[in-house]
């Protein structure tokens, strides 16, 4: 059985100005996969999720060539930009909690989009609170500010607003960053959970969570593709491509 | 102690004269590492730093207090003299400062002139102001936003008597051709000058309050889905509304305190508006163009003055409750 092609990279070329950051790779994300994204800084990993739900627009000097396909539909092509960046649920590497109340930050998307029931807000907030593992610690202050929440609180905060659109992609720019190993343990455990039912894209400079996680690993270097295999091919003994090896072992990057 | 004097017993003069240790040549470093010791010019003139920077920072006080001591000074020879009745000051509209059988002094009629002028003016300079701020921060690109923003810029440096002048010539024109009013000198046409002139102030305060917004919270909500006008007001503006209220109210302030401007496009007349039609006259133009006239240490001279006090008092209110407000604000 041929894996069912949920988004497709052909050629993709991104260029700040003059400078060439991806210089044209070609890959595709399976559906309901977890697909690991690996790398030293400046690989262009963050720039490649931009791309994705095009807000690498907000940059004006950014140029982009090639072809993005979710669900066969040319990303750039695109007519509801809106629609398409609700399809793609997108968390930070830093937290950002909107200076709102919690349950607005949760709900600001739907309401955005259009829901102003409280009676159709009320379970989305709490599913999106439970899912990302904050609804125990915030259930009795929903109405306090958002951005004074703790670091780690605020990005379980990002994720359940990243959920609360039910995106069918969610993008993870190394979402661990600013949270403690047990919180990060439990978001993983949700991230299983979550995979039923969407593709998540995650972008990590853990190794080991890339590991621990992912279906397959895309290794990327400099905007180039290193290697993209399965994760017992890429974390295994024998990966093709002898950096790969190196890198996953912590011998260099 | 007094507030920001130095701490002088965490530093003893046997520092200074501590023996420097020999340079010592650490491992894997090509060039010497000497043990640091502050020269006695270091520390003294880091004293006095802080003294300095203590100084310009309670002068503001002191400049505040003695204006007001000074203008205060000037008016209280009346308000005790026993001629003078203060709630008729307050509450009678009747502002006879030379009349020769019976001389009164209300400036109830000036007061509702001052907050005539100010409230038209910030009608029509809050909505520009603050849709100026938002458009530039926001909405246009970047040689627009250089553009307008040194145009804005020229708005703010025009003079307040060219202004009037303005009024006086230009506008008074057009009110009366537009609005079919006996005179075109009036609460609108002031408004409107007022307004013109706050505007800069209000769209420069504005745009820093905008542009202070941390960029991350545009990606985070873009990357949500929304557009941009969501993204404005749901985010960008809870956000920013410290900044913004500042903005307005200095802008309120400009309206209270503006004199010339005014002098030349209000009318002048001693009355209690009733329609933004109606000539006023407001505080402080009665205050400059009386001054002059009034015999020093005369009673008019001395009510001149109170009036002086009376604008200290209402700007104090309004400072008091912008703080107010933001600390509501920031208490939710």
């Amino acid at each position: 059985m041929t894996p069912d092609k949920h988004i497709e990279v052909r050629d993709l070329r991104l260029a700040f100005g003059t400078k060439e950051v991806i210089h044209g790779v070609t890959f595709d994300i399976h559906r309901n996969e977890i697909f690991g994204v690996i790398g030293p800084a400046q690989s262009a990993k963050t720039s490649l999720l931009r791309c994705l739900n095009r807000t690498i627009e907000q940059s004006t000097d950014a140029t982009v060539s090639g072809t993005i396909k979710v669900d066969g539909q040319d990303v750039r092509k695109v007519k509801d930009l809106y629609n398409l960046r609700r399809k793609i649920g997108m968390v930070a590497p830093l937290p950002v909690g909107l200076p709102i109340s919690i349950y607005n930050n949760v709900a600001f998307a739907p309401r955005c989009a259009g829901m102003t029931k409280k009676s159709e807000l009320d379970p989305i907030v709490e599913q999106c609170l439970r899912q990302s593992a904050l609804w125990d610690e915030v259930k009795d202050r929903l109405d306090s500010l958002g951005t004074k929440l703790s670091g780690g609180q605020q990005q379980r905060l990002t994720i359940a607003r990243a959920l609360s659109h039910q995106p069918e992609v969610l993008c993870l720019d190394e979402f661990s960053i600013a949270i403690d190993p047990v919180t990060t343990m439990r978001i993983e455990e949700v991230l299983k959970e979550l995979r039923k039912e969407m593709t998540i894209i995650l972008v990590t400079n853990l190794t080991q969570q890339a590991r621990r996680l992912a279906d397959r690993t895309m290794f990327l270097w400099n905007g180039e593709i290193i290697e993209l295999a399965d994760n017992d091919v890429i974390f295994g003994d024998q990966p093709k491509d002898q950096r790969t090896r190196d890198y996953v072992l912590g011998i260099f990057g | 102690m007094p507030v920001g004097a130095v701490n002088c017993d965490s530093f003893a003069p046997e520092d200074l004269t501590m023996p420097v240790p020999a340079p010592r040549k650490s491992p894997g470093f090509s060039f010497a590492v000497r043990q640091a010791t502050r020269p006695l010019w270091a520390v003294l003139g880091e004293r006095l730093l802080t003294v300095l920077i203590y100084l310009c920072g309670i002068s503001a006080i002191i400049f505040v207090l003695s204006i007001f001591i000074f203008v205060f000074k000037e008016a209280a020879p009346v308000l005790f003299s026993g001629r003078f009745n203060l709630g008729q000051f307050l509450f009678s509209t009747e502002w006879y400062p030379t009349s020769e059988v019976n001389v009164r002094y209300g400036v109830l009629a000036m007061i509702a002139g001052t907050f005539a002028v100010t409230g038209v003016a910030m009608l029509i300079a809050v909505p520009f102001g603050l849709g100026a701020a938002i458009y530039l921060s926001e909405f246009c690109g970047p040689k627009v936003k250089e553009t307008l923003k040194i145009v804005i810029e020229l708005l703010a440096a025009i003079p307040s008597v060219v202004w009037g002048f303005i009024g006086l010539t230009v506008m008074s024109k057009l009110i009366v051709q537009f609005t079919g009013a006996a005179v075109g000198v009036n609460v609108l046409n002031a408004g409107i000058i007022i307004a013109l002139m706050s505007v800069p102030i209000i769209v420069s305060i504005g745009e820093d309050a905008l542009k202070a917004v941390p960029d991350s919270y545009r990606e985070a909500a873009i990357a949500l889905g929304v557009t941009k006008w969501q993204l404005t007001w749901r985010v960008l503006l809870p956000a920013a509304k410290n900044g913004l209220l500042a903005a307005v109210l200095l802008g309120v302030g400009r309206g209270v305190g503006e004199t010339m401007a005014v002098l030349m496009a209000t009318g002048h007349a001693v009355h209690v508006p009733h329609s933004v039609l109606d000539s006023v006259r407001t505080l402080t133009a009665n205050i400059a163009a009386e001054l002059g006239e009034a015999p020093a240490d005369s009673d008019h001279y001395r009510v001149l003055f109170l009036t002086g006090v009376l604008l200290f008092v209402i700007t104090f209110f309004v400072n008091l409750a912008a703080d107010l407000a933001i600390r509501g604000i920031k208490k939710q």
